[in-house]
């Protein structure tokens, strides 16, 4: 067996800066998973790329005014991640267009003027650095950063969970029952906003994203209810997040892209063998259908 | 008439550039049971949006007896329900008790009681477990007048409950709406067909952007308003 630790549970033992790296992207991941499955339950997985690269232009300002500075850069992108939030929401509300196109519009002039604005100063190094995140190079501060903001948005989540359902299903219920259905949702964009924030350390504004999304959606071709999605969401997130790390561990590929590409293996894996709406599941469905039909038929 | 639950004093809505209903008065009693009719486009689902408090009137003024969080249930047009949502059919009635239990208190096991009693009366005890998305539409329907049960509300606002319901189905609910009636709620359902409203609504409001009558139903339902509301409805395309 001792093959199995070597290959397994060695690197992240022997190497302070693997352990790290495991310890950031599992407090990312189970704090990402369950927002990612909200985002795909509102029909907005697009939002979530959307605010990731809002948060670039503030991140960058940060960066041009402090150089690698974790906490000007978090407040940059803290502020410029809700600032978009909050004029995408206006415009769609103001103009015909619709919600994701605006934010559509938002987030590309926020890529476009965050990369412009870092390589006013930096280098490429630092831009791949802020695209790309430091996994590998997770400091005390930014350790600290993460697992605290995604101890807060779980707790956050818990709080707001049942009013969050309601105004998914039924937008117009609370409304009417006076109660903060709205509210609820601006709580959410906070939340959102302050864990890719706090996961662009990890993983990157381009690559923080994925560890959201993927897993959530993946989670979903495995459990019915919004709870149960969510905790799937976080394993898998996590899982991902190990074997993506061992990847580049013993490949020698980076960090990043290794997970997120992991996630997205699981991501097929259940698009194909999912229980609910897999496409086995789907092709098994069909073959019953016809057996039935034929019986019925004669 | 007595005292009114719902007063309407000069109210105009909209949307955007649009003026949907205009300048409309009046009163809906305390414990009445009326039918809001008209052509499509006529403002009925605009003005009940408004009553909701969905929507802030233009013009004029909306007077509710009572605290309208407490008082009033709304059942939506089933388009308005996002159906994909994973949540089951007991948990969609169980949100009838949002203002008893809130978004943070724990859900008893008097409130379960509740929200079986009410499955069991709209005919869906068996269908608990299941996904909202899986149910039929007349099925959905026959939830959410469990989840206006739970709710107990003295006011209830209906849209369209029995578009695209079938017969039994619209008889098991109408069934309930009267008996809501003779429990002495208000109840205001928005409605299309005019021989069910004659043969069981009292009152009829009929709406063309305006109101066009409002009263007893055999006075409101005459060939000559039907007529004039939908001439006023053709005359909107201004």
């Amino acid at each position: 067996m001792s093959w199995l630790y070597h290959l397994l549970i060695e690197p992240f033992l022997h190497y302070g800066f693997m352990g790290r790296a495991l310890a950031g992207s599992f407090a990312l991941a189970f704090a990402a998973g369950p927002l990612g499955v909200f985002l795909v339950l509102r029909r907005m997985s697009l939002m979530g790329d959307a605010m990731a690269h809002a948060i670039l232009p503030g991140v960058a300002v940060g960066f041009l005014t402090a150089g690698l500075s974790l906490s000007a850069m978090t407040i940059g992108g803290l502020v410029t991640g809700l600032v978009v939030a909050l004029l995408a929401g206006a415009v769609a509300r103001l103009t015909p267009l619709r919600e994701d196109a605006s934010f559509a519009a938002f987030y590309l002039v926020s890529l476009g003027l965050g990369v412009l604005l870092v390589s006013l100063r930096g280098s490429n190094m630092d831009l791949i650095h802020v695209l790309f995140g430091t996994v590998l190079g997770l400091d005390d501060a930014s350790l600290l950063l993460v697992t605290a903001t995604s101890s807060v948005t779980l707790l956050v989540m818990a709080v707001i969970f049942r009013p969050l359902v309601v105004e998914c299903l039924d937008p117009g219920f609370l409304r009417a029952q006076r109660g903060a259905g709205s509210l609820s949702h601006m709580v959410f964009l906070v939340l959102l906003v302050l864990t890719l924030v706090a996961g662009f350390q990890v993983l990157g504004t381009l690559m923080v994203v994925g560890i959201m999304m993927l897993p959530a959606t993946a989670a979903r071709f495995w459990a019915r209810s919004a709870g149960r999605q969510m905790v799937l969401a976080g394993l898998i997130g996590s899982a991902a997040s190990f074997f993506g790390l061992l990847i580049s561990y013993h490949a020698d590929v980076p960090a990043s892209p290794a997970i997120i590409l992991s996630a997205g293996a699981v991501y097929f894996l259940s698009v194909a063998l999912g229980p609910y709406g897999g496409l086995l599941q789907a092709a098994r469905q069909a073959r019953a259908r016809r057996r039935r039909l034929a019986e019925i038929v004669g | 008439m007595d005292a009114a639950a719902i007063e309407l004093d000069q109210v105009s809505l909209g949307w955007r550039d649009r003026v949907a209903v205009r300048d409309v008065s009046g009163a809906f009693g305390r414990g009445t049971l009326t039918a809001i009719v008209g052509p499509n486009g006529a403002g009925k689902s605009t003005l009940l949006k408004g009553i909701m408090g969905v929507l802030n009137p233009l013009r004029g003024e909306i007077r509710l007896a009572g605290d309208p969080g407490r008082d009033m249930a709304c059942l939506p047009q089933s388009g308005e329900l996002d159906r994909s949502f994973p949540i089951s059919t007991f948990d969609l009635v169980a949100m009838g008790a949002w203002r008893r239990v809130g978004a943070w208190k724990g859900f008893g096991a008097a409130e379960r009681e509740r929200v079986w009693q009410a499955l069991d009366t709209v005919g869906l005890a068996d269908f608990a477990a299941r996904i909202v998305g899986t149910l039929s539409g007349g099925q959905l329907q026959r939830a959410l007048f469990a989840r206006l049960l739970l709710q107990d509300a003295h006011t209830l606002l209906l849209d369209e409950p029995f578009a695209a319901v079938d017969r039994a189905t619209t008889e098991d609910l109408m069934a309930l709406l009267r008996r809501w009636h003779q429990e002495g709620r208000t109840v205001i359902a928005v409605l299309h067909d005019l021989d069910m409203v004659r043969e069981m609504f009292p009152r009829t409001l009929l709406m063309a952007g305006q109101a066009v009558a409002w009263g007893s139903t055999a006075e409101v339902l005459t060939p000559e308003n039907l007529h004039l509301a939908r001439h006023l409805c053709a005359g909107d395309y201004r």
